[in-house]
């Protein structure tokens, strides 16, 4: 009874484990399937065909460079513009600074269809001049990724130590060598961070998309298209090799962390 | 460049600020000033005529209201689905699993690396009719000879909880990862019992985190619309499905910025009422 109360939490935090992987095991395993019919629902028959002819569906391939595109795009425009406002806002105190943090915080905390939803009818009234698809996609992701951009680079400068940059400073160097050659490195790990996660969000963004994509196609958006009619295999192997490198490079991350801090404990 | 931003010190922030604030003032602001003005506007496609058409919004709540008290009441269920789910993993990964830490939070993320619309499908392949899940149910008559799971409210809230849930869990952990372990020997030491010292410590001390994993969870399922799309029926349909298919489907523009705003209204209502019961400076701080 006591090894039962002992290790029921272990237990359940494994069963969650499981619940958690359930679905990710499933897009895996039938990314390996054979489907009968039209729709890749019921476990058939192990082939690798499909991670061979990734391409073999029309449409699948430019909708995951599409998909490509924006992500690059939009994450490097986003973590200029957001790691310039989280500088903004950390190092200096200017009117208007609340008002910042206020337009900053609200995209994250409004429902995706609202934000989708408003962006098309300006995209719709001012047909002149904006028109719905790839650009308009890029438009909307750097737009809702700046803030979480924001977010990430603004807790790593809280934490920053600015003797550094007043040490350059009495060296000579003036404010624009000081921050290309000071703050600009020490910011990088925490530029990469906000970068990937900025481009997770955009590739996996689906509400806000499908509102301004006008005929254009990212691959969540093709996945929609496709889900009523038939959901080919490929679709779980453009899925799953997203997951395949997104978890490579997390896991590269832990084990760096989980060296460094033994390295620092080594150290000491 | 340097000596230009040291005579000008003052505008040092603003020069920062100037290209991502802009951004976002002609691509968040002003499109929901354009959402407002369509939601007044009267006609048919694509002849609409701004009139302050005011019955947009009661009429909306009228035809819709079914839809709205749906979609509150399911990204409700699913909130307290996650923080019920959630609670005890994140309060084992940071207090029992040690080195292992890591490793579990990434398995509480991973879900995200997987494109959300697949992840939806891959419960489609779980839950269906031939599935193992139902097949089990049915064997032990928890399911009738032809119930199923898809198609059903179950299916519904169960997928948003899923979906949804690394955003309760991971500000969760954050909150519970900050508690002293000391507080706790210290509970113990005054005798209070294992039970006492979680009610009267760490659950007090992990209130931040159980109100941001809160509004985090609660604000995007409720606008949410693939869910009810994918895995329920016309019946399980929320307010996002309205506005999803009037805005591209039936092209009624000013219907469907109107429910937008009736949403946005909703959810600010929540959070006011969610506010007066946990307290407002929790919820901004």
């Amino acid at each position: 009874m006591r090894f039962v109360k002992r290790h029921a939490l272990t237990a359940y935090a494994l069963l969650m484990v499981g619940y958690l992987m359930l679905p990710i095991a499933v897009v895996i395993l039938f990314s390996f399937n054979q489907p009968a019919g039209r729709f890749n629902y019921v476990w058939e028959q192990f082939t690798f065909d499909n991670w061979i002819n990734w391409n073999d569906v029309l449409g699948i391939q430019d909708a995951i460079v599409t998909s490509l595109e924006i992500g690059l795009l939009a994450t490097v425009v986003a973590t200029a513009l957001g790691t310039l406002i989280a500088l903004a806002i950390v190092r200096h105190r200017f009117v208007g600074r609340g008002a910042t943090n206020i337009l900053v915080f609200l995209p994250m905390s409004t429902p995706e269809i609202v934000l989708g939803a408003s962006l098309l009818t300006l995209f719709l009234n001012s047909t002149a001049v904006l028109q719905l698809g790839f650009w308009a996609i890029f438009i909307a992701h750097v737009m809702f990724i700046v803030s979480f951009i924001v977010v990430t680079v603004k807790a790593r400068l809280i934490g920053f130590d600015r003797h550094l940059e007043e040490a350059a400073m009495d060296l000579g160097a003036n404010e624009w060598v000081t921050f290309r050659k000071v703050t600009l490195p020490l910011l990088a790990p925490a530029m990469l961070a906000a970068a990937l996660l900025g481009f997770a969000l955009s590739i996996d963004d689906f509400v806000i998309t499908y509102f301004v994509a006008g005929g254009e196609q990212t691959f969540p958006v093709y996945v929609w298209g496709i889900a009523r009619v038939a959901v080919p295999p490929q679709v779980n192997v453009i899925a799953s090799a997203i997951f395949l490198v997104a978890i490579a490079i997390a896991l590269g991350n832990v084990i760096w962390e989980y060296r460094g801090a033994k390295r620092a404990r080594g150290a000491t | 460049m340097g000596a230009f931003f040291h005579r000008h010190k003052g505008v040092t922030p603003y020069l920062l600020l100037a290209p991502g604030a802009l951004w976002l003032a002609i691509f968040f602001v002003i499109p929901l000033v354009f959402l407002g003005y369509q939601s007044l506007q009267s006609g048919l496609f694509p002849n609409f005529e701004f009139t302050w058409e005011f019955s947009n919004f009661s009429d909306g709540i009228r035809d819709y209201h079914e839809q709205l008290v749906r979609s509150f009441l399911y990204a409700g269920i699913a909130t307290v689905a996650c923080l019920v789910l959630a609670y005890p993993l994140v309060y084992w990964i940071a207090f029992r699993a040690g080195p292992w830490r890591n490793l579990f939070l990434l398995f509480i993320i991973a879900p995200f690396f997987v494109t959300y619309l697949v992840r939806t499908l891959a419960w489609l392949n779980i839950l269906a009719d031939e599935g193992p899940v139902v097949g089990f149910l049915r064997s032990i008559n928890v399911l009738d000879e032809d119930g199923r799971l898809l198609a059903t409210t179950f299916a519904v809230v169960a997928g948003i909880t899923y979906n949804f849930f690394p955003f309760m869990a991971l500000p969760l952990y954050v909150s519970l990862e900050q508690i002293d372990p000391r507080l706790l020997e210290a509970a113990k030491d005054l005798y209070a019992s294992p039970t006492q010292a979680f009610l009267r410590v760490t659950l007090p001390l992990s209130a931040p985190g159980i109100v941001a994993g809160t509004l985090l969870t609660f604000i995007p399922a409720a606008g949410d619309f693939i869910n009810a799309a994918l895995l329920g029926t016309p019946g399980q349909a929320m307010i996002g499905n309205v506005i999803q298919a009037k805005f591209l489907e039936s092209l009624d523009y000013p219907g469907a910025a109107s429910l937008s705003f009736i949403l946005m209204g909703l959810i600010l209502l929540a959070l006011l009422v969610y506010a007066r019961i946990v307290g407002s400076e929790r919820l901004t701080g």
